[in-house]
């Protein structure tokens, strides 16, 4: 008898582990490897999910025309480090592969190469902004410039310059932190007569959201203290937090004049912060001009929407321009044959060149690029239209240092001490702490 | 009719053992050595690493987040084994009873384990941040919501499956010995602790190791209810082991050394599980 129970037991549990085993190996689809041609072949590791098919049809483009392999891998948002990863151990690892700037660098400068010999080096219009190893050979080429400031809804601007109170007569008149917190507090004040349900759309803290503070805000804090520094170029072993009142009073100005409570934003998305400024329950959205697409599809008119920089009410801010860099820049795998690496910098050359290239890459794909080769290239993007006029006029540009944050780890630990300030679980020192110390800590944690 | 099985397991052996040895060999095997291995090297890519002994497992024991997640995993290990265990022994002895659509009922709590961790993870996200709503407040309030959060989780996704080891359990249950028992005066009461769980100790064995080794590993769930908000505090090891190994430049190797520490962990309390949880086998 014990037996027969220990049997049924003992089939059972084999059952049990062999499904949980099943499930554990699912999710990991691959698509086939790349066939294998005589020549050179390229294999290209995608970073933005948004634009994998644009890449796919285009490396598909560029195969019926020349009959080099194209094969192209993109990872899941969020995942590109971990799919890299385990791509480059592979005997048939990417060719071309991406980093996010300098810190990015440092994981995989075992397998960068100089690449100045390259057509995207040569046809850089900025060549000091592709990055350089520690013995000055040019490793990683920008390929994409974005603009990142606050988006803005004109028509609801507008509507609200013409009440008797208004702080502004019309958008373009604020120039510093102190006019655009007027403007947002009226625009709370006045949110039943203008149709919105609060000035600044939710500033959401969960993952999906919180780069746009924990990094792309706390750039700003970080630009103007470097440039007291004189460090904007090289990451400093230790920061100060010079401006990190200022950068208070911009994030208490997010949680106030919102459409959600600040206790609620741990649950808040990017998707409901994007379909807030879509559909004009908020006036204010600070985001990158990438946006754009997630906005046109939601239905929002071109001509409705501006942008403007991110006061946080630093002196002479008046003349602050957009924050415009980038995370994305090229690189070619060392540890590749000759032939590869040939098929690889033909490819490139094509990208950026060809008509049939240059066209994916600045319509379908949406980019700016930063290449001579696109100057009669147009752009059918409100917001880089006006991230391209904010580039020609005088404006101060914020460059993108948050590519300089020493680790993953400080970025999120202190979107965490902003999230638990914002919900009234932390306080204000928290946030420093992490900034200002962390820095610090970080730095050493991943010094070799 | 033994011998011939014999005969022909003697000759084809190596087509039944063979492609699960592979399997085995190239899903488990090889990556634990190389795991293991790996834990004293740094290195970006598993194929290019460099040794550095023991510097990943130093300052180790000093981390403050990974001692936080161990004492994290352990609490929610012993709630969950016991709540689930329980409750789903309980479903089960009520569906082995006389009762109406209890196969439909079985069905019904067996369905939450057909649903991954990561969208069960934000479904239950959805669920409770819609609940914390009132209050105005959301689970990343504080770690203890995401605790309880991860529990409430975690037993509606497991309670249904152990409930089907239960059942199975229960239905071999040797008929003689109960009805000798109720003829000898015995009070269901006592029919239930004397008889019925003694002799379904094999089963309360399996439902238990699965319970604490699913509660140590646990991983998905954490990771898309709470992520770990706010600032980790409702992280549990798994998590803490993938935020490691991700979360700085040149950190593989010390996540790779949590990992090893991890499976030691697991694998003695299970082996210390299964030999208290065996013991009390008897036969019927």
């Amino acid at each position: 008898m014990q037996g027969s129970i220990k049997k049924v037991s003992a089939t059972v549990a084999v059952l049990a582990l062999g499904v949980a085993g099943l499930s554990g190996c699912g999710g990991g689809g691959k698509a086939d490897d790349a066939p294998k041609a005589s020549g050179g072949k390229v294999y290209y590791m995608n970073f933005k999910p948004e634009v994998a098919t644009q890449w796919e049809d285009l490396a598909k483009k560029y195969t019926d025309e020349t009959g080099t392999k194209v094969n192209v891998q993109t990872a899941a948002s969020g995942t590109y480090d971990q799919a890299l990863k385990s791509e480059m151990s592979k005997a048939e690892a990417p060719t071309l592969f991406q980093v996010t700037g300098p810190v990015g660098l440092k994981t995989w400068k075992d397998y960068v190469s100089d690449v100045s010999d390259t057509e995207p080096y040569r046809q850089l219009t900025d060549k000091s902004t592709a990055l350089k190893d520690d013995s000055g050979k040019v490793v990683a080429i920008p390929f994409v410039t974005e603009s990142i400031g606050i988006i803005y809804n004109k028509d609801i601007l507008k509507k609200y310059c013409q009440l008797p109170d208004a702080a502004v007569k019309s958008a373009s008149q604020i120039k510093s932190f102190k006019q655009l917190k007027a403007v947002a507090d009226g625009l709370q004040k006045h949110r039943d007569e203008l149709g919105i349900k609060g000035a600044f759309t939710s500033a959401g803290m969960d993952s999906s959201s919180n780069w746009r503070f924990g990094q792309q805000l706390a750039a700003v804090p970080l630009y103007y203290e470097f440039k007291d520094e004189n460090t904007v170029q090289k990451q400093p072993a230790t920061i100060k937090g010079t401006y990190l009142p200022e950068f208070r009073q911009m994030w208490d100005l997010y949680l106030k004049d919102s459409t959600t409570e600040p206790s609620k934003l741990g649950s808040v998305t990017l998707d409901d912060a994007n379909s807030e400024f879509a559909t004009g329950s908020a006036a204010l959205y600070q985001n990158g001009t990438w946006s754009w697409t997630d906005l046109r599809d939601a239905g929002f008119q071109a001509d409705n929407v501006g942008m403007i920089p991110m006061y946080i009410g630093v002196k002479g801010e008046q003349n602050q321009g957009l924050t415009t860099g980038t995370m994305n820049y090229w690189c070619i795998n060392k540890k590749i044959s000759k032939k590869d690496r040939q098929a690889t910098e033909d490819f490139l050359k094509w990208v950026i060149t060809s008509d049939d290239g240059k066209k994916a890459m600045s319509e379908d794909m949406g980019f700016t690029t930063p290449f001579k080769s696109f100057a009669d290239v147009k752009t059918e993007n409100p917001l880089v239209e006006i991230a391209q006029k904010d580039s020609k006029s005088k404006t101060e540009k914020i460059p993108w240092v948050h590519t300089m944050q020493p680790s993953a780890t400080w970025q999120n630990n202190v979107y965490d001490a902003m999230l638990e300030y914002a919900q009234g679980t932390g306080n204000w020192d928290m946030v420093v702490h992490r900034f200002v110390d962390g820095w610090a800590t970080e730095v050493q944690a991943t010094k070799d | 009719m033994i011998s011939m099985i014999g005969k022909s397991i003697r000759r084809w052996w190596a087509v039944f053992l063979l492609p699960t040895l592979v399997a085995f060999l190239i899903g488990f095997l090889i990556p634990f050595v190389m795991g293991i291995y790996l834990s004293f090297t740094r290195f970006t890519t598993v194929t290019d690493a460099h040794w550095v002994g023991l510097s990943n497992y130093s300052g180790l024991l000093a981390d403050r987040e990974f001692q936080h997640s161990l004492v994290f995993t352990v609490l929610f290990t012993i709630v969950t084994t016991l709540v689930v265990n329980v409750a789903g022994f309980f479903v089960a002895y009520m569906f082995t009873k006389a009762m109406k659509g209890a196969n439909l009922f079985r069905a019904v709590f067996f369905m939450p384990n057909l649903i991954g961790g990561i969208i069960l993870g934000y479904v239950w996200q959805l669920l409770l941040n819609g609940v914390f709503g009132h209050w105005g407040r959301s689970l990343t309030y504080s770690g203890t919501y995401g605790f309880w959060g991860l529990v409430i989780l975690m037993c509606w996704q497991q309670i249904g499956y152990m409930m089907v080891i239960y059942i199975a359990g229960m239905q071999s249950l040797p008929d003689d010995v109960m009805e000798a028992a109720s003829v000898d005066g015995a009070s269901p009461r006592q029919i239930l602790f004397r008889i019925t769980i003694p002799l379904m100790m094999p089963s309360i064995t399996v439902c238990t190791f699965l319970t604490v080794t699913n509660g140590f590993k646990l991983f998905d769930q954490n990771l898309a209810l709470t992520n770990g908000a706010p600032s980790n505090t409702s992280e549990m090891l798994a998590l803490n082991i993938y935020r490691t190994f991700y979360g700085r430049t040149g950190y593989e190797g010390v996540g790779q050394a949590k990992a090893v520490i991890f499976f030691l962990i697991v694998a003695v309390v299970a082996l210390i599980q299964n030999k208290l949880t065996t013991s009390k086998e008897v036969a019927a």
